[in-house]
């Protein structure tokens, strides 16, 4: 008993250190998204280009596809792009943006200049949009299956190792899972 | 106390009692003050009733900013915390109920938006935590002090021999040197 009295602030030293070892690697910058594996929020909202067209889910495709949180203002959203280009280029997924609390011109001269990688961009200038999707800032993005749930989301840039390391295998994933389910 | 005791001319303030009562009054600020935080941004809401209004301040105060994360909505500058007042306005004017707001934060935000974090299985040690870790101080103290005060009529064979074989020479001896005086028996041993 006695022996074990005199561990006691090594146990207590074990045990915290482990807690604050765990927290080292704990980010908090990133919040789990409430809607992975949930219907994707319905929404009527104009689309940036061609122009003031209203678009609602039924005009997305019905295939898995990314929707991207983006905005001119976004310094990451810059960053983000030239790999969306060359997914484009390649044909490998269609990429939805939405263009999150931005004006209409400053969004268009953007695309103008960095290159336009979005087979639909909606418009979300109020942010309500963005509430429903539970998104705090851009660059966020989200994977939609086929019927229309959403199945992964990731906050931040997506660089090259994000791109090829996280969402590239989810999106083979669901084009898979709905090659199987159209065959 | 740390003022009486400046005012005894002699007598040094010690600087740990100093310590002590700033902690004390920094503790007690920290607990009457509600709204220990940065300046709230200004917004130009009308209500129809100083009720609405009441409701609007408490639910801004008590969601958190999912952007800036340590402030409240209430508090917090980021556009999203803009765009989720505008929400709970708009949400209060429509008459739905502070659960319903509730329920509307988070299904889109998580627990995370709470800043007051429900009761559930993962969140116990946050609750019960600080108990915990205060019951166990106030066992370490009780040990501690229980420990120190029984030396006095310790039974311990070693302790009590020390204690018997000081002598009347000896005892002399260690009350001078607890009086501070110099030790007359060893002569070189003044500094």
């Amino acid at each position: 008993m006695k022996n074990l009295k005199l561990f006691l602030p090594v146990i207590v030293f074990a045990v915290l250190a482990v807690f604050m070892w765990r927290g080292l690697y704990l980010d908090s910058r990133t919040l789990p998204s409430m809607l992975i594996d949930r219907e994707l929020p319905n929404f009527e909202l104009r689309t940036l280009e061609p122009g003031d067209q209203l678009a609602t889910v039924e005009d997305l495709p019905d295939e898995p596809f990314i929707l991207n949180i983006w905005g001119s203002y976004c310094l990451p959203c810059l960053q983000e792009n030239p790999i969306f280009m060359a997914a484009r280029e390649q044909n490998l997924v269609p990429i939805i943006g939405v263009n999150y609390k931005d004006t209409d011109d400053a969004a268009r001269e953007w695309l103008d200049i960095n290159g336009n990688p979005f087979t639909l961009n909606i418009v979300d200038d109020t942010g309500r949009y963005g509430i429903d999707l539970g998104v705090y800032g851009a660059p966020e993005t989200f994977i939609v299956d086929a019927n229309g749930f959403i199945r992964y989301k990731h906050i931040g840039t997506i660089d090259y190792r994000a791109w090829q390391d996280e969402i590239m295998p989810v999106v083979r994933q669901l084009q898979s899972e709905n090659q199987v389910a159209g065959s | 106390m740390s003022v009486s005791a400046t005012l005894i001319p002699g007598r040094r303030l010690q600087p740990q009692y100093l310590l002590a009562c700033l902690a004390c009054v920094f503790a007690v600020w920290m607990i009457i003050s509600p709204e220990v935080q940065a300046q709230a941004p200004v917004d130009v809401y009308d209500f129809e009733t100083t009720e609405q209004e009441q409701r609007f301040r408490q639910l801004s105060n008590d969601f958190r900013c999912p952007m800036c994360q340590n402030a409240n909505l209430s508090s917090s500058p980021g556009g999203v915390a803009a765009d989720l007042r505008r929400e709970i306005y708009r949400m209060i004017m429509e008459g739905m109920s502070d659960e319903e707001i509730e329920a509307f934060m988070l299904q889109r935000y998580g627990d995370f938006i709470l800043y007051r974090p429900r009761l559930t299985l993962q969140t116990v040690l946050l609750w019960f935590g600080p108990i915990l870790f205060l019951l166990a101080g106030v066992w370490i103290a009780r040990n501690i002090t229980r420990s120190s005060g029984g030396r006095a009529e310790t039974t311990d064979e070693t302790e009590r021999e020390t204690a018997v074989t000081l002598s009347a020479e000896e005892k002399a001896r260690l009350s001078r040197l607890l009086n501070d005086q110099p030790d007359a028996d060893n002569p070189t041993n003044r500094s």
